[in-house]
C-alpha cells in the first residue's frame, strides 16, 4: 500500500512529510508502549500510536519505521514535529480511533506481521 | 558540481531506464488531420511534434520543422500523411536512458516514441523531458543521501587506513536522570556512527534498539544518570551502560517481559512496558547484567561483526 493510500483510507492528514507518497509501506502495526514497538516494530512499517511524545519520534528512528499515524486527531507538540522533520519521518494525523484506524488499513489489505510469541524471549 | 556528483549522473544515465523518465501523456495526430489542423494541435498543446497513429499503429511521426516548411510553401490544406515521416525510430520503454540520448543526438532525431514489446505507444522522450527527470532524481533528499554516503565511506575506512593489531573507535555517552527531552540522543548519535562506520544495516538496527532501551533504563530508573560506553572494532561491538544508582535486587526476575517497577507517570510516556531488558537480551549476541541493592548496575552487551553479514547468529530482521 503506498502513503498515499494509507492517508486516503484514515481521511488523515500530513502533519510532517518526508516522503513521496508513492512509496510503498509493506504493513502496518499499532502500539502505545515503546517497548513494544521496539520489540514488535519491523523496519518500514507504519505506526499507529496515540502517543504523541517526541521519543515516539525517537522509538521510530531506533525500530526503522519512518511513517508515524496518530490516532484519535491527535496534536503532537512542536518538539515532536521538529524531530520528526529533523529525523525524516513522517507524521500523519487521523481523526479515527486506534481500533478503526487499524482495522481501516487491514481491511483495505495492509498486513501485520502475524503470530508472535514471547514466551523464553525468543520472538 | 563535485566528482560525485557527476558519476551519479553518469549512473544514472547507464541505470534509468526510458520508462521512468518518458512522458506518458502523447499527443497524437489522426491521419485525416491537415497540416493546418496539426499546427494548431502543436501551438495549443505547446509541443514540437507528435506520432501520427491509426487506431494503435503508428504510420508515421510529424515535427514541428514540418509544419514550419508547409507553412513556407502554403501547404497547410494537405494531408498531415503526405508530409510526416514514415520511417520512425522508436525505442523500447526497458532501453537505458544512455541508449535514448545517443539516438536522439546521434541520429539527429528531437523526439523518440517509446513502445512496449508489442509495439504499442506507451510514451514519448525528447531531450527535454530525459533532462527533467534527471534533475527530479537529483533532487536535495537525494544529494543528501550521498553525502552520507560520501561520510560513511570515509568512516568505513578507518579500520584500513589506521594500523594497529587490533584498532577499536570508542564512543562515550553522559546519559542524564530523568531527562526526556534528551534521552535518545546517545542511542541516535550511536545509530548513525555506526552506519558511518559501514556496519550492516541489520545489526545497527539491533544496536540501537538494544542501546535505547538500556539509555532509557539510565533515564528512568536511576537518580544519577549513568555513561554508555560504545567500543567498535572491526569484528565486534561492545557497549556498557554504567551507573551509581539504586541497582536492581533480582537480576534474574527484571529479564523476564513484563516485570516492571517504573511507576504511573512513566508509562503514561510509553514506557515501563518490563520489556527493555528481554528486548536487549534478545538483540544482543551477549549479555550480562551485573547490580546489586545500592550498588549500581552494569549492564555489559556485545555483536557479533561477520563479513558475510550473518553475524554469527540468526538476523533478529530476518525473523519478522
Ligand atoms: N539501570 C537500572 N537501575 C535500576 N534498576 C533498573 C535499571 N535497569 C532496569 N532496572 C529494573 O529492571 C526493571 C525492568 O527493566 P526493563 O526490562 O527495561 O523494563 P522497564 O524499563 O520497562 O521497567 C525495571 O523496571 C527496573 O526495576
Ligand atoms: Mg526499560
Amino acid at each position: 500500500m503506498t502513503i498515499r493510500e494509507v492517508i486516503e483510507v484514515l481521511s488523515g492528514q500530513i502533519l510532517v512529510d518526508n516522503h513521496e507518497l508513492d512509496n510503498d509501506v509493506p504493513m502496518g502495526g499499532a502500539a502505545d508502549l515503546m517497548s513494544d514497538v521496539l520489540a514488535f516494530g519491523t523496519e518500514g512499517m507504519v505506526l499507529m500510536t496515540g502517543l504523541t511524545n517526541p521519543q515516539t519520534v525517537r522509538t521510530a528512528e531506533m525500530a526503522g519505521i519512518e511513517v508515524v499515524v496518530f490516532v484519535r486527531d491527535k496534536t503532537p507538540p512542536p518538539e515532536t514535529i521538529a524531530l520528526a522533520r529533523d529525523l525524516g519521518i513522517t507524521l500523519i494525523r487521523t481523526g479515527y480511533t486506534m481500533y478503526e484506524a487499524c482495522g481501516r488499513l487491514y481491511n483495505a489489505g495492509l498486513p501485520g506481521r502475524g503470530l508472535v510469541k514471547i514466551e523464553n524471549n525468543s520472538w | 558540481m563535485t566528482t560525485q556528483e557527476i558519476t551519479k549522473v553518469q549512473e544514472l544515465i547507464y541505470t534509468t531506464r526510458v520508462e521512468t523518465v518518458m512522458a506518458t501523456n502523447v499527443v497524437v495526430v489522426d491521419p485525416s488531420m491537415t497540416m493546418g489542423e496539426v499546427k494548431r494541435l502543436m501551438q495549443e498543446k505547446r509541443i514540437s511534434g507528435a506520432p501520427v497513429m491509426r487506431g494503435d499503429t503508428m504510420v508515421g511521426i510529424v515535427s514541428m520543422t514540418d509544419v514550419l516548411d508547409v507553412t513556407e510553401q502554403g501547404l497547410l490544406g494537405d494531408p498531415v500523411t503526405r508530409h510526416m515521416t514514415r520511417e520512425v525510430k522508436t525505442i523500447l520503454k526497458d532501453s537505458s536512458v544512455l541508449e535514448a540520448v545517443s539516438n536522439l543526438d546521434r541520429q539527429g532525431f528531437a523526439r523518440l516514441p517509446v513502445v512496449d514489446q508489442n509495439g504499442r505507444l506507451v510514451g514519448i522522450v525528447t531531450t527535454g523531458t530525459m533532462i527533467r527527470a534527471l534533475l527530479r532524481e537529483m533532487d536535495i533528499s537525494f544529494q543528501k543521501k550521498e553525502a552520507e554516503k560520501l561520510q560513511s565511506y570515509r568512516a568505513r575506512h578507518i579500520f584500513q587506513d589506521i594500523v594497529s593489531d587490533d584498532t577499536s573507535v570508542i564512543l562515550r555517552f553522559v546519559v542524564a536522570e530523568k531527562d526526556f527531552d534528551n534521552a535518545g540522543k546517545a542511542a541516535s548519535a550511536i545509530k548513525k556512527s555506526l552506519q558511518r562506520l559501514g556496519v550492516i544495516p541489520s545489526i545497527v538496527r539491533r544496536v540501537a534498539v538494544a542501546v535505547y532501551e538500556a539509555e532509557m533504563n539510565l533515564v528512568i530508573h536511576t537518580d544519577v544518570g549513568g555513561v554508555i560506553t560504545v567500543d567498535v572494532r572491526s569484528r565486534r561491538i561492545k557497549i556498557n551502560a554504567v551507573d551509581h544508582g539504586p541497582g536492581i535486587e533480582d537480576v534474574v526476575k527484571v529479564l523476564q517481559p513484563g516485570y516492571s517497577t517504573a511507576p504511573e507517570w512513566i508509562r503514561d510516556m510509553g514506557f515501563g512496558a518490563g520489556m527493555g531488558l528481554a528486548n536487549i537480551k534478545r538483540c544482543a549476541d551477549v549479555m550480562k547484567l551485573l547490580s546489586g541493592p545500592g550498588s549500581g548496575t552494569r549492564l555489559d552487551i556485545e555483536f557479533l561483526l561477520d563479513n558475510d553479514g550473518s553475524g554469527g547468529r540468526m538476523d533478529a530482521s530476518k525473523k519478522t
